[in-house]
């Protein structure tokens, strides 16, 4: 009974923490794919793929993402550049030392994003000045500044992953190498390199996403070359469009992606492991080593492949499926609506002309005070019983709502 | 093949800030010998090793190989191969690329280098192995590829800083022969690190025995174990039985010394300490477990010692008992198993016999700890 109830709890736990981890992401999936075009998830209208297509159509943030594409290949260039150099440095240099070095190297991730991106700014704006450049040099492109301000700390991201690597390497492999008759760059490049590569390439895939999704050190370096995170602040700020949800979407499944089949190479290769193992020796010199199946014992190669068609499926779907008859409808109904709402009110306004045709000397009496209050008439009851009789002006678009909640423009419309 | 040659250490002084790790090093090794560095560890022999690889410059003193002067040559550049204690294969390449890496290195194609792994593979005893990554490989395996890369850069020098050592004691037995066979098949210099006298005197042709950075002998394994210049010599290679006193009478190369608890003992001064004994001086003398032989209870003289038995215990080709000995440390006797019935005598004093001649006496010195 006891035990029954912890594990209840713990379920719900786990509910709540991961609702609250992947929630957002869920409802925001939804929007996308959601008619109306403030992102909703509900009320479910229609099923529609326009929101890629205006994504799609969206040059600014094309060109976003363009750039924060080209930012991010050179800032993974030079940050795991300068991570390995900063890694090797931390195992060569002598230990009496290598606490403050160690200090240095990781206070840029301690340091806040904007003041990086200010210094870096200030920075080469005064190098570029000193040689003498004009305000069009390379060192002032804000691509230029924008790798290198952010690698100022990416690049100690990308040591730290590589350190940890590094620690495990044995020293004596490379005097192994510069004993059988290689040079140092010989045996970086044949034995450390080879050795430090998958840890490489989680530097590399760290160093892009922490470039692709940084806003305060590229605010101030991007110059002409805006990345996706600029547009899209600069977007929100003129008012949100479900386009952003269908980009987020994706975004979240290139991600989904790409962890599916990091996991699936992973699993993979444990079980061309473990099989080699296994296999005698005449096997494996035959070359007849019976290799297990791709998806055999594989769940992380089966979601994937799972994931592939459901995508596969839905791109095929959205390119012939069309939601215009369903927001036909849905228009239709929506107008049914506003008609009906339009003749309650009328019907109101009917009801209460009587009313005031009834009572007009008493109310009539006080109006000549109007304009002289210094409250602008605000508390004037004559004034709010003004108030009904605006929709029959035919001047709607004078409104601040520029005749949005104007029912006689959606009757138009819907014709 | 390439043929050995051979390696001089002159006046070799290795430094550490304050800390001499060797000390005035003179060492003449011929080419195509089989020749071991032993003592315990720390003694230095690793960074004498590494000094001759070119991964450590010398404080002093030089290194040459094949005459020429090491100084200032990489250890890319030497024409020796280190295999080192815990083999550093490369653990990402397979064992045939791991053999041919040397080849690798100077450019070789693919099928010159599988050819060439694999007739080093046969020479090890692993054929059809080559596919294979080291870590899939046994102890004794990994060792033979590690000697098959080292031999594939065809070196003049092979240098082994305790190879064996991580291996169990069947195959390191094993690996002693087959190294040895190794090395007379190659030819080529072999410089070898060990802390087992066992290693030592088995593959070598000339032994340096080492203590805290100084060499305190090189000859043969037979005149290191028969004729030790120094107390540490003597107790390190082998196990040796000290007997403390002061000399008596010195007359040519026979000693008659005091000692301790024996009474007066007779033996000769080893061959390095020839006119270092003069009367009334601390000496030592050194008398193996199986110089010993039984004599009548009773007897006495200057080659006789009587003790007290402690224990004896059986180890199949010898009878080995404990006597209560100097400085609180047993006298150890073995007699050789020829059969013969042994009777116990536990707590009895038993009087032993030895030959002069294998009672070795020398001035009082460190003795090598256990």
């Amino acid at each position: 009974m006891n035990l029954s109830f912890l594990r209840l709890s713990i379920w719900l736990y786990l509910a709540i923490f991961f609702a609250y981890l992947l929630g957002p992401l869920v409802i925001m999936s939804v929007t996308a794919f959601n008619s109306p075009s403030f992102p909703s998830a509900t009320p479910w209208e229609c099923l529609t793929f326009e929101w890629f297509s205006a994504l799609f159509q969206d040059t600014r943030i094309l060109n976003g993402i363009k750039n924060s594409l080209l930012i991010g290949a050179g800032t993974v260039v030079l940050s795991v550049t300068m991570g390995l150099a900063g890694a090797l440095m931390l195992t060569q240099i002598w230990p009496k030392l290598r606490a403050t070095y160690y200090t240095v190297i990781i206070a840029p991730i301690l340091i806040p994003g904007v003041v990086l991106g200010i210094s870096t700014l200030v920075f080469w704006d005064r190098i570029n000045r000193m040689l003498g450049f004009g305000p069009d040099s390379l060192l002032s492109s804000g691509l230029f500044l924008t790798i290198v301000g952010q690698s100022t700390f990416i690049a100690s991201y990308c040591m730290l992953v590589l350190v940890a690597r590094l620690q495990r390497y044995d020293i004596a492999l490379t005097e192994a190498a510069l004993d059988l008759g290689a040079t140092h760059a010989q045996a970086f490049r044949k034995v450390l390199l080879p050795f430090m590569r998958p840890a490489i390439a989680s530097a590399a895939v760290l160093a892009f996403l922490a470039s692709f999704e940084n806003y305060n050190t590229t605010t101030f370096t991007f110059g002409e070359y805006p990345t996706l995170t600029i547009e899209l602040a600069q977007k929100v700020r003129y008012g949100i469009s479900p386009a952003i949800s269908a980009l987020a979407f994706i975004i979240v499944v290139l991600t989904v992606f790409a962890a599916l089949a990091n996991e699936a190479t992973i699993r993979r290769r444990e079980l061309v492991a473990a099989a080699r193992r296994n296999a005698t020796v005449a096997e494996l010199s035959g070359g007849r080593v019976t290799l297990p199946g791709f998806l055999s014992g594989n769940t992380a190669a089966v979601l994937l492949v799972v994931v592939s068609i459901a995508t596969i499926v839905v791109v095929g779907t959205a390119t012939v499926y069309s939601p215009d008859q369903c927001i036909a409808d849905v228009r239709e109904q929506k107008r049914l609506e506003a008609e009906k709402r339009a003749e309650e009110l009328r019907r109101k306004r009917d009801e209460e002309r009587k009313l005031k045709a009834e009572q007009a000397p008493v109310t009539t009496a006080p109006s000549g005070s109007t304009g002289s209050s210094s409250f602008g008439g605000v508390f004037d009851p004559n004034a709010l019983q003004g108030v009904p009789s605006e929709p029959e002006e035919e001047g709607g678009a004078d409104s601040g709502f520029g005749g949005a909640f104007d029912p006689n423009t959606l009757q138009g419309s819907g014709n | 093949m390439v043929a050995g040659v051979g390696v001089d250490l002159e006046n070799l002084w290795i430094r550490f800030g304050d800390f001499v790790a060797v000390r005035d090093a003179n060492v003449n090794i011929k080419g195509g010998d089989f020749f071991s560095f032993l003592g315990p560890s720390g003694c230095g022999k690793t960074t004498i090793l590494r000094a001759v690889s070119g991964f450590l410059e010398p404080s002093e003193g030089n290194v040459l190989i094949g005459g020429k002067n090491m100084k200032g040559v990489g250890p890319n550049k030497r024409p020796t191969a280190l295999i080192f204690q815990n083999l550093a294969l490369f653990p990402l390449m397979k064992v045939w690329e791991n053999i041919a890496f040397s080849m690798e290195i100077k450019g070789a194609s693919a099928a010159e280098r599988r050819k060439r792994a694999d007739e080093l593979l046969e020479m090890i005893a692993l054929e059809g192995q080559g596919d294979k990554l080291p870590s899939e490989l046994s102890g004794g395996q990994r060792q033979r590829v590690a000697i098959a890369r080292a031999l594939c850069a065809e070196p003049h020098v092979l240098l082994l800083d305790e190879p064996l050592s991580a291996l169990d004691l069947k195959l390191r037995q094993h690996m002693r022969t087959e190294l040895r066979e190794i090395q007379q098949r190659v030819g080529i210099t072999f410089i070898y690190i060990t802390h087992d006298q066992g290693e030592a005197l088995t593959m070598s042709d000339n032994i340096a025995v080492m203590r805290a950075g100084v060499i305190d002998q090189i000859g043969e394994g037979k005149t290191i174990y028969n004729d030790p210049a120094t107390p540490f010599a003597a107790s390190f290679v082998g196990e040796n039985n000290v007997f403390r006193g002061k000399v008596k009478r010195v007359s040519g190369d026979r000693v008659l010394v005091q000692s301790n608890r024996s009474g007066e003992l007779l033996a000769r001064i080893s061959t390095a300490n020839l006119g270092r004994l003069k009367e009334g001086d601390n000496a030592m003398i050194f008398i193996r477990p199986e110089a010993f032989e039984l004599a009548k209870t009773g007897t006495e003289g200057d080659h006789y010692v009587s003790a007290r038995v402690i224990n004896e215990e059986f180890e199949g080709n010898v009878f080995n008992i404990f006597m209560e000995g100097d400085g609180g440390k047993e006298i150890k006797v073995s007699l050789p198993n020829l059969g013969q019935s042994f009777d116990s005598h536990k707590g009895q004093t038993m009087t032993l016999k030895y030959d002069v001649k294998n009672a070795v006496a020398m001035p009082a010195g460190v003795l090598a700890t256990e």
